[in-house]
């Protein structure tokens, strides 16, 4: 496919790697902020790549990873109920809410569609007059201007038998959140590149000058990510900080103002509960009162919703960047994508599932769950980067 | 979650702006997608796009600079070995 098979190019991608390990004198840490660009590092190893001295860390970016056990749980009351179609993207309906999760509404028979769009779920409430329509409203900024266009829509054309489940989170405060730690590993952040082809980057402008790190706007491919890192450790290497945009194709400066503008017509910016991590202050949507006939949770009376996570789960660490999954005990054995114990398993684009999917080599096949702790991290990384060497040495 | 994808309009149709349309063709499989936010991506350009909505036009001279960037390093190290 034109705009995805070129930016896969093995060899470009080598010849990447090598310049990274040329330019790199010193360890540095790198966050890439999103599950999409974890996913890809994951699947595609391009962490092994890399030369040991270069850690990625992974960051909060996944919305499904950070909707709060709460919500999950009105998710479920709503649409165990019998008046009520809810529409969710797939993702959404394994992650476990307090006592179950939505696949298990739906097989106890409750009316669940999977839609590829809000758009889509606004058709079904055309087509079904008679039932009231939720869609669950998750996801970070890039999600934001589809669902705020949904409801906008409803209300122009009146629909009544719509509304939203809002759970919608915002990327700079949580990178904000994570630098203004006292445990803060990260040196330099590879932002979200499709939260900045509706936001633009000049809203890192602030965190650069304030934190002294390097933002680099980047893409989902292999080699948008390794040009990414190159970016950033040149930034760092060079003792700058600054915000550079790597995913020019798709990123503007302001965004797509258009899109912004919906947006804001829409949402109101308020604190939200991030799963794993905690309140976060200004890191959210709900909807104006304007639209809040289309809020799910004032239309069914679903407020008072309070959850415990497991105290096993260590996905709070893991968003912030200070443990990897291989770190967690339950790792694999008592939290699987089947049967996530908390945040960063439920969606294939958290760390710890997609460590699981790719990494099962290293981690999954051993012969007792104590062995691979026995193994630290710093002796799995010097593994890797012997691999790296006998990969790229002799280039 | 933030996955979007790339894909060729083949078709526009649609007069209120919230509601214009367009028919993307992604790698052999086509669907439609809300070109609302995009109005100035016509037929033949490239979209991103997101749950059913196009979020940014593919600039198709930005696309090309991954691999300029990549020529550029190849000269600035043949430059390098050159004058070691």
């Amino acid at each position: 496919m034109k705009y995805l098979d070129e930016y896969r190019d093995a060899q470009a991608a080598r010849k990447f790697a090598g310049a990274i390990a040329k330019i790199t004198t010193k360890p540095w840490v790198l966050m890439e902020v999103c599950g999409g660009q974890t996913h890809a590092i994951v699947k595609f190893g391009i962490d092994e790549l890399l030369p040991a001295q270069i850690e990625l860390v992974h960051g909060p970016g996944c919305p499904v990873c950070v909707t709060p056990l709460e919500l999950i749980d009105k998710a479920l009351e709503i649409a165990s109920r019998a008046d009520t179609i809810f529409c969710s993207f797939g993702d959404m309906l394994r992650v476990p809410g307090s006592k179950k999760n939505l696949f298990v509404v739906k097989a106890e028979g409750g009316d669940i569609r999977i839609v590829y769009s809000p758009l889509d779920a606004l058709k079904v409430a055309e087509a079904n007059p008679e039932k009231e329509i939720v869609f669950f409203a998750v996801g970070f900024e890039t999600t934001a201007p589809a669902n705020a266009l949904a409801v906008r829509q409803a209300y122009e054309r009146g629909i009544k038998n719509f509304s939203i489940l809002v759970s919608h989170v915002l990327v700079p405060p949580a990178m904000e959140a994570i630098l203004s730690s006292s445990q803060n590993r990260v040196q330099g952040f590879l932002a979200a590149g499709h939260v900045c082809t509706i936001m633009g980057y000049t809203e890192y402008e602030p965190l650069v000058q304030k934190y002294r790190v390097p933002i680099v706007v980047t893409g989902f491919e292999p080699l948008d990510i390794l040009q990414g890192v190159y970016m950033c450790v040149k930034q760092l290497e060079e003792g700058r900080a600054e915000v550079e945009n790597q995913y020019a194709r798709a990123v503007r400066k302001d965004g797509n103002p258009l899109a912004q503008e919906m947006i804001c017509d829409v949402f109101q910016i308020i604190p939200r509960k991030w799963r794993g991590v905690g309140e976060i202050p200004q890191s959210g949507f709900a909807l104006r009162d304007k639209y809040r006939a289309f809020d799910a949770e004032k239309r069914f009376d679903v407020a008072g919703y309070s959850a415990e996570e497991s105290p096993e789960c260590i996905s709070g660490l893991i968003l912030q960047g200070l443990k990897k999954p291989f770190e967690c005990s339950a790792f694999g054995n008592r939290c699987t994508p089947e049967r996530p114990l908390g945040a960063t398993m439920v969606s294939s684009e958290g760390a710890c599932a997609a460590y699981y999917c790719y990494r099962s080599h290293t981690v999954i096949l051993r012969a007792k769950p104590e062995e691979s702790h026995s193994r630290s991290f710093a002796e799995r990384r010097s593994a890797q980067d012997d691999n790296w060497k006998r990969q790229n040495v002799k280039n | 979650m933030c996955l979007a994808v790339p894909g060729k309009i083949i078709a526009i149709e649609g007069k209120n702006p919230l509601e214009r349309t367009g028919k993307v063709n992604f790698g052999g499989i086509v669907k439609e997608v809300n070109l609302a936010y995009v109005p100035e991506a016509g037929l033949g350009d490239y979209v991103i796009v997101h749950v059913g909505v196009a979020i940014s036009r593919v600039d198709e001279k930005e696309a090309e600079k991954v691999f300029e960037y990549l020529k550029q390093m190849d000269e600035l190290a043949e430059l390098q070995e050159g004058t070691q």
